[in-house]
């Protein structure tokens, strides 16, 4: 098995050759490795790697479809996360499973409440108090969680799992929406969770907080299980290439040099709330990076600038054409179009089926005015074969569809209208390695048919790999202006994390005057 | 351990069926549950009275379907973009009131002819769309829920009828009232023009819905609003429409009402605003929106008053249970659709 070394301690939670399939797409492939009690174990890995898979399995959220999971020796078989918390085990979302219209204290004690007939609502809020306490949160249980900030929110659910006596805490990117300073926060509280005896399971891709906190780290790639060290052992580029193994050579197809035309530019875009004074342009042939933190603005800029949100613009100008942009029909008209990070909630009509999603932006195209469905039929699969949108049949809905072909379709959707200007709003979100690969190649390919693409990412690599200049965003501005040799994770992150700024006039100037370095 | 092969794009197996999910057998029924229960319903109907399938009663039963079967079409675009109104009862009584009085001023002008009753039915039509674009707009621009609203009008509308016609009814001139009468009691090729008007509306809604962008795009706002706002689709103009569909759809239920009563009084178009909903849900229409069918909504009206009819035929439940009865359908169907979906 895993555990190395002769005074190993025997491993708790164990897995053995398990493996997990949703519909056709295998996430998990024979897996097998064991977690110490007391342990703060960290899974590594890519988005799609099967981390949040794995960890959802030991949550009671999903079970193996073979191979077996062992807590304390004996085999586990949990139906539901309500099994899984009774042995201890508690798994905190990415995504907050809080009532926000529920005060502080009524979501720690949610499901158990105390008293009888009536809730007891004086020991509720005691007990919130001291669960709070005990993490050192200065926070009023009576509060409702709707007000509170996302570090405070992540700390109420750190603050329930504990008040269910939590024996292991699952964290599944817990930093992801941390200030550096929240972060050490976070830290520092994990390391005394660890000595009072709780077992912690860390995801995240924050390969110094990683160094910095576990003990052990294992690492899975593309759903394949592919270590377990001592966290002490490896540095931070030791994982970062076990992540990445091999294959990341061909990930990212080859950069052809930008066209040296303006295909947007925009001056003193200002959503109010999120960003300030924004002004940059992007060429033809051009793939330009946006990166920075969650919160630092940049998704919100663009759903200002496509007026979903309320803004000002000094101008914007496609083409050299000065357009103004009131909606996102505007902004269609004028040959720009956004896909939303927020696949589900903003991106496809999951209830829908393919050919309804795919044309829902180009239906004028069918209208001869009644719409022509076989025409619709004949798009859709001209659309599945040009963008590898694999799907057993055509006529299911997009929920069927697997995280890579559901994001494949909403490119293809907006690519129907054949636009000038793309912007891609983290384009690889859930997705798994091959359709994230097919995606870099297409957003290359739209570049090399001389259209520009601006892309959004958390993920740094990505944006390395793919972008031939970056723009960084830190609380709200543009603080930095990265091409060429420039385009390193050291320099960036300096930017991303406000500890670098450019000055705004070197930021903002035109892309044309200084020529571009490639390599 | 086996090393990961570098293999850079895992093909999930092209032809699956794990990942289509075909409708269950009990999904298939309930999607058609509406229409085998009228037909279940007629059988019976049929079996304990043999005058229930004789021409005049069916045609009696389209008629009557026909008011609150035109108004649910209509109702249906609004509840698939995801509204609701609750005024149409109401605003029927009110455009019924408002075109009474208006062909009323006008016979000593215009005489008792066509040209009054045209304007009449004209100034209805109006009054019907302009209604329905203040929903609209009160709710899209305004950003309150359309229950709130349409709660607020449903009030207005027939408070304004009452004061109208002081507590009273506003009877329609006799002559107009007998150029206007073939509206309702003449027929083409032998149907009533009612019928052929709920079939046209039903017909023309149906097109709407399944073969427009218009109704492409109700459908999408109602499965998800942010998405269709995102795929750049104008939400509010697309469900101020709706509302001015649905007003249009009560005013023309409303002219071809007028002649068979010939006045308009508070208690005009009591209840039709929930006869209609249930029409829609019965139909097999998604409450929350997303996904309807006009065919649906048809089958849920003429279902409504075919109970009514029964009770009416037979004597094995009293007439005065015809609400409890319907109310026990309304359960039964939404009971069965449940497997239909998700």
């Amino acid at each position: 098995m895993t555990g190395q070394g002769v005074t190993a301690p025997p491993d708790w939670i164990t897995f053995e050759n398990v493996s997990k399939s949703f519909g056709p797409v295998e996430v998990l492939r024979d897996v097998s490795f064991g977690i110490r009690r007391g342990e703060v174990h960290a899974l590594l890995g890519e988005n799609g790697a099967g981390k949040s898979t794995l960890m959802k399995m030991l949550g009671g959220y999903h079970a193996p479809s073979s191979g077996q999971v062992w807590l304390d020796g004996q085999p586990v078989h949990f139906r539901s996360s309500r099994d899984a918390e009774a042995e201890g085990i508690v798994l905190i979302h990415q995504e907050f499973n809080l009532a926000e219209d529920l005060t502080v204290a009524q979501n720690i004690y949610l499901g158990h409440e105390p008293g009888g007939l009536l809730i007891d609502d004086a020991a509720m809020r005691r007990g919130a108090a001291e669960a709070l306490a005990r993490l050192s949160i200065t926070l009023d249980p009576r509060t409702l969680v709707r007000h509170l900030s996302v570090p405070q929110k992540q700390l109420v659910e750190i603050a329930k799992a504990l008040s269910r006596q939590a024996r292991v805490l699952i964290m599944d990117e817990p930093t992801a929406t941390l200030t550096l300073h929240e972060t050490n926060t976070l830290l520092g509280l994990i390391r005394q969770l660890r000595d009072s005896g709780v077992t912690v399971l860390y995801i995240s891709h924050k390969l110094d907080e990683v160094g910095q906190i576990a003990d052990r780290v294992t690492v899975l790639r593309d759903g394949r299980y592919v270590t377990t060290r001592d966290a002490a052992d490896l540095s931070q580029q030791q994982m970062a290439n076990l992540m990445v193994g091999r294959e990341l050579e061909d990930m990212f197809p080859p950069r052809l040099s930008p066209q040296p035309q303006e295909r947007l530019r925009v001056t003193g875009l200002n959503v109010p709330g999120w960003s300030r004074d924004l002004s940059f342009g992007v060429r033809a042939g051009e793939v330009l990076g946006f990166a920075g933190l969650v919160g630092s603005g940049r998704t919100e800029s663009f759903e200002g600038l496509f007026g979903l949100r309320p803004h000002t613009v000094g101008s914007v100008t496609v083409d050299g054409q000065p357009r103004r942009i009131r909606n996102p029909s505007d902004a269609a008209r004028a040959g720009l179009v956004y896909l939303s990070e927020d696949r589900k909630g903003k991106g496809l009509l999951v209830d829908f089926a393919l050919t309804p999603n795919l044309t829902l932006m180009t239906l004028e195209v069918y209208a001869k005015p009644l719409l022509d469905v076989q025409a619709e039929k004949t798009a859709m699969i001209r659309a599945a074969e040009e963008h590898h949108i694999r799907s057993g049949r055509l006529d299911v809905t997009a929920s069927a569809l697997s995280g890579g072909n559901q994001q494949k379709l909403a490119l293809a959707r907006i690519l129907e209208r054949h636009p000038d200007v793309i912007v891609l709003d983290e384009p690889t979100r859930g997705v798994d390695v091959g359709a994230k690969r097919e995606i870099y190649h297409l957003i290359h390919g739209l570049a090399a048919a001389g259209k520009a693409v601006i892309v959004i990412s958390s993920e740094l690599p990505e944006l390395l790999g793919l972008c031939h200049r970056l723009l960084i965003m830190h609380g709200g501005r543009l603080v930095g202006n990265l091409s060429g040799a420039e385009l390193t994770e050291h320099e960036v992150i300096q930017y991303v994390t406000g500890l670098k700024r450019d000055d705004p006039a070197q930021i903002t100037r035109d892309p044309q005057e200084p020529p571009y370095v490639h390599a | 351990m086996s090393t990961p092969s570098p293999s850079p794009a895992p093909t999930p197996s092209p032809l699956s069926s794990v990942a289509a999910p075909g409708p269950t057998l009990l999904g298939r029924i309930g999607s058609l549950g509406p229409l085998l229960g009228l037909l279940a319903l007629m059988l019976v109907a049929t079996a304990l009275n043999p005058d229930f399938l004789s021409v005049s009663n069916l045609t009696n039963i389209l008629t009557r379907a026909a008011f609150t079967g035109i108004i649910a079409v209509g109702m249906t675009f609004v509840i698939i973009s995801g509204g609701i109104d609750l005024s149409v009862g109401s605003l029927a009584a009110l455009i019924a009131g408002g075109m009474i009085l208006v062909m009323n001023a006008l016979v000593p002008g215009l005489g008792a002819g066509w040209g009054t009753v045209l304007v009449g039915m004209a100034f209805a039509l109006t009054l019907g769309a302009v209604a329905g674009f203040l929903h609209g707009f009160i709710i899209t621009r305004g950003r309150i829920e359309a229950f709130i609203v349409t709660l607020g009008t449903l009030g207005i509308f027939r408070a304004v009828l009452t004061y109208l016609s002081q507590g009273g009814a506003i009877s329609l001139d006799l002559g107009v009232s007998d150029r206007y009468s073939p509206v309702f009691y003449g027929s083409l090729l032998g149907v009533p023009i009612p019928i052929l008007v709920f079939a046209l509306v039903a017909l023309v809604g149906g097109l709407i819905l399944n073969r427009t962008r218009y109704g492409r795009y109700v459908q999408a706002i109602g499965s998800n609003e942010q998405v269709a706002r995102y795929a750049a689709i104008n939400v509010g103009g697309v469900k101020i429409a709706t509302y001015v569909l649905l007003g249009v759809c009560v005013a023309i239920a409303t002219t071809l009402y007028v002649p068979r009563l010939g006045s308009a009084s508070p208690s005009t178009g009591l209840l039709w605003e929930l006869e209609a909903i249930a029409a829609v849900i019965i139909g097999g229409t998604a409450l929350k929106g997303g996904h309807g069918r006009i065919w649906g909504t048809v089958v849920g009206a003429i279902l409504l008053v075919t109970i009514e009819n029964v009770l009416n035929l037979t004597n094995i439940i009293s007439v005065y249970l015809n609400a409890a009865v319907q109310g026990v359908v309304i359960i039964l169907v939404a009971f069965f659709q449940r497997g239909g979906r998700k």
